[in-house]
């Protein structure tokens, strides 16, 4: 106690500091377990009851039993390859459609927009003001035989006389797509409104023309935003069935609308969960896939 | 870069350069020449349109009017990337996603050269980076992104290197270690630098010929030392280092000297430092003063031959390591700042009666009307 002027505070310091340390210590635990157990409720348990569910064998009638019975994953899996195939093609079609058209819009409501960029990010999220099954319902319409839009298509020559929109793959990828623009441009907006400006001026001052600069600068850097607008669209569009109820037919019929009519119609529970589980296994085979090519390096 | 480029003609003309931003006028009417290889600092506080110029001459900014001429070639319309100019940015805009080499050889890919090895290991040894080639941007120091900025800008020996404020996020020591750096560098490559700052340490350590801008126009342009010793306007005198300014009315002129009055002191100033007009309206002068040009002696003590001697009482000291400051109130109630060397150990005590001496040539002269911003729209020339 040679320095009176430090003594005091590291006095107080071992006498207050160390319960508070203890009990700090514990608060992120307690903070995690809201989150903890509405996982465990809402996620775990029934993933567990869906996995038992997709294991078991029997009719609605006589009840069902669980048989560790594998073929249910086979025979499902087999049935319905030409549905599944259609999900992942659908959905990589609408989410390629939906980063060439968001793209340039993030792209102009980050560097362009000025002060309507609020106004326009507004615009992007207003369908959500609104039911997804109503807007669906709206391209039902749009799409519709005598709607205006088949009549300016024919009129254009880009659909035969007889032609149609409504009940075609076309009309699902479009409603796919539509539906799952706002989770596209929103991350790119986010990776691109961070760019730095003088980065892209820097490139311009190093030669690069507007293309180039955007090429080798702007586009990259935007990567992450890719990555994650792929992935929001890719996933929910994969397992949809809303969007082919409403504007396509059977024949046009995804993995979703199996797994639905499985479990709400036939009450064939073992296949549909048997599907489901094939299906979040396949997305979480593609995503692992595609997140390890698109660039670890480009994420961090 | 070991083997220099033959310093072809790049003398910088700008002839007229205006920008307006609406109603704001940032660069007004701004005339300056620099010739090829030389050092140039804008120098001025924030807002003074010396960053503008830099970006109107790095083509990121179009002018409203007047002309850029870079040797024989007008770049006034061009586009960025077709002038031969390069630029280190404030915040040194190092692309995050490509490693030092690649942002090295960002410029030499982009006008097609293949192979540039050699070319990048010669720039960054130059900037004393060897062996940093496959880290990131993120994973360097603030010194060294510096440095890799500026390789990536000179591997293109531009005729020019544009550089905004570019030691302006290092810390102090770092910065003064940069500064040589960035002197050696351009003795070394001799292209002619366009230094943007409002650290008028910096632009003095650095640069050979110094433009002090404000309000969108070059208030004075010389040698630094020029600048220091003989500020044309109280804004020079007061934005490079500190100056007492000392209100007097010409009395009369003796030989080379000129007598000047302020209450009941005498003070003389070399005949040579008063223009004509000054002399003839016989009206008050401003004397500026530096406070290290200022000697501190007791009250008693002979005034020495051929200096100016006021007395004042001192009401504040600080020590500051190597000197001392002292404020010293005259008899007409002005305080003025003195440095005094801590040569000797007596630090003088407040209330002290002091004479302060200086030499009739270690003071300049203004005329007392000059606002504090004299906008003169001669065009200034780089000597």
């Amino acid at each position: 106690m040679t320095q009176p002027l430090v003594a005091p505070a590291a006095d107080t310091g071992a006498d207050v500091a160390p319960p508070v340390r203890r009990r700090g210590r514990w608060i992120p635990y307690l903070l995690l377990l809201p989150g903890l157990l509405w996982l465990a409720i809402f996620f775990v348990l029934p993933m567990l009851t869906v996995a038992s569910t997709s294991l078991q064998e029997g009719s609605l009638a006589q009840g069902y039993e669980l048989t560790w019975r594998l073929a249910n994953y086979t025979e499902a899996a087999q049935r319905y390859a030409a549905q599944f195939s259609r999900a992942f093609l659908f959905a990589a079609a609408s989410t390629v459609l939906a980063l060439v058209v968001s793209y340039p819009l993030a792209y102009f409501i980050a560097f362009k927009a000025g002060r309507w960029r609020n106004l326009l990010l507004l615009l992007v999220i207003a369908p959500f003001f609104t039911s997804f099954l109503i807007r669906t319902l709206a391209w039902k319409i749009i799409l519709s035989d005598s709607g205006w839009v088949v009549g300016t298509f024919q009129t254009l020559g880009l659909l035969p006389e007889q032609g149609r929109l409504l009940a075609t793959s076309v009309a699902v990828i479009a409603g796919l797509t539509y539906n799952f623009l706002p989770f596209m441009t929103l991350p790119l907006y986010a990776s691109l409104e961070k760019i730095d400006r003088s980065l892209i001026e820097a490139a311009t001052d190093l030669y690069a023309s507007p293309f180039t600069a955007f090429w080798k600068v702007t586009w990259p850097l935007s990567l992450p935003g890719v990555v994650a607008g792929t992935l929001l669209t890719f996933i929910p569009a994969a397992g949809d069935f809303v969007n082919v109820r409403f504007l396509g037919t059977p024949s046009q019929s995804m993995i979703g609308n199996v797994i639905e009519s499985r479990f709400l119609v036939v009450l064939d529970y073992p296949t549909a969960a048997a599907l489901s589980f094939t299906l979040m296994l396949a997305i979480l085979l593609l995503v692992g896939l595609y997140v390890r090519r698109a660039g670890t390096e480009t994420i961090v | 870069m070991t083997t220099p480029q033959p310093t072809e003609d790049a003398e910088l003309r700008l002839i007229g350069l205006t920008k307006r931003f609406g109603p704001v006028t940032a660069v007004d009417d701004l005339h300056l020449r620099v010739p090829s290889g030389a050092f140039i600092a804008l120098l001025g506080p924030s807002g003074c349109g010396k960053t503008t110029t830099l970006r109107m001459v790095a083509g990121l900014e179009a002018p409203t009017a007047g002309q850029i001429l870079l040797g024989d070639s007008d770049l006034t319309g061009l586009k960025p990337y077709r002038r031969p100019v390069n630029t280190v940015f404030q915040s040194y805009a190092l692309f995050p996603h490509l490693d030092i080499y690649e942002n090295v050889a960002f410029g030499l890919r982009r006008s097609g050269i293949k192979d540039v090895r050699a070319q990048v290991g010669q720039m960054l040894e130059l900037v004393q980076l060897t062996g940093f080639e496959r880290r990131r941007p993120s994973q360097v120091s603030g010194g060294q992104a510096q440095r890799v900025a500026l390789a990536r800008a000179l591997i293109n020996h531009p005729k020019m290197l544009l550089l905004d404020e570019p030691l302006g996020a290092l810390d102090l020591k770092l910065r003064r270690e940069m500064q040589l750096t960035l002197k050696r560098i351009q003795e070394e490559v001799r292209i002619t630098f366009l230094h943007v700052t409002h650290d008028q340490e910096e632009a003095m350590t650095m640069a050979d010929t110094i433009a002090v801008m404000s309000q969108g126009r070059i208030e004075q342009l010389g040698h630094p030392e020029q600048l220091y010793e003989r500020p044309r306007t109280q804004f020079v005198a007061n934005f490079l280092g500190q100056s007492n300014m000392l209100r007097a009315t010409v009395d009369g002129r003796d030989g080379d000297l000129v007598t000047l009055r302020i209450a009941d002191t005498t003070l003389v100033v070399p005949a040579e430092m008063l223009s004509h007009g000054m002399l003839t309206a016989s009206g008050e002068v401003h004397v500026g003063v530096r406070p290290e040009k200022l000697d501190l002696a007791p009250v008693d003590d002979p005034v020495p031959q051929g200096r100016n001697a006021l007395r004042g009482v001192v009401v504040d000291t600080s020590f500051m390591g190597t000197s001392t400051q002292y404020l010293v109130r005259t008899g007409w109630d002005q305080e003025l700042t003195v440095f005094a060397q801590n040569r000797h150990t007596d630090v003088v005590a407040p209330g002290t009666r002091v004479r302060l001496t200086w030499r009739p040539e270690h003071a300049f002269v203004l005329d007392a009307d000059t606002p504090t911003s004299a906008a003169a729209p001669q065009p200034a020339v780089a000597p």
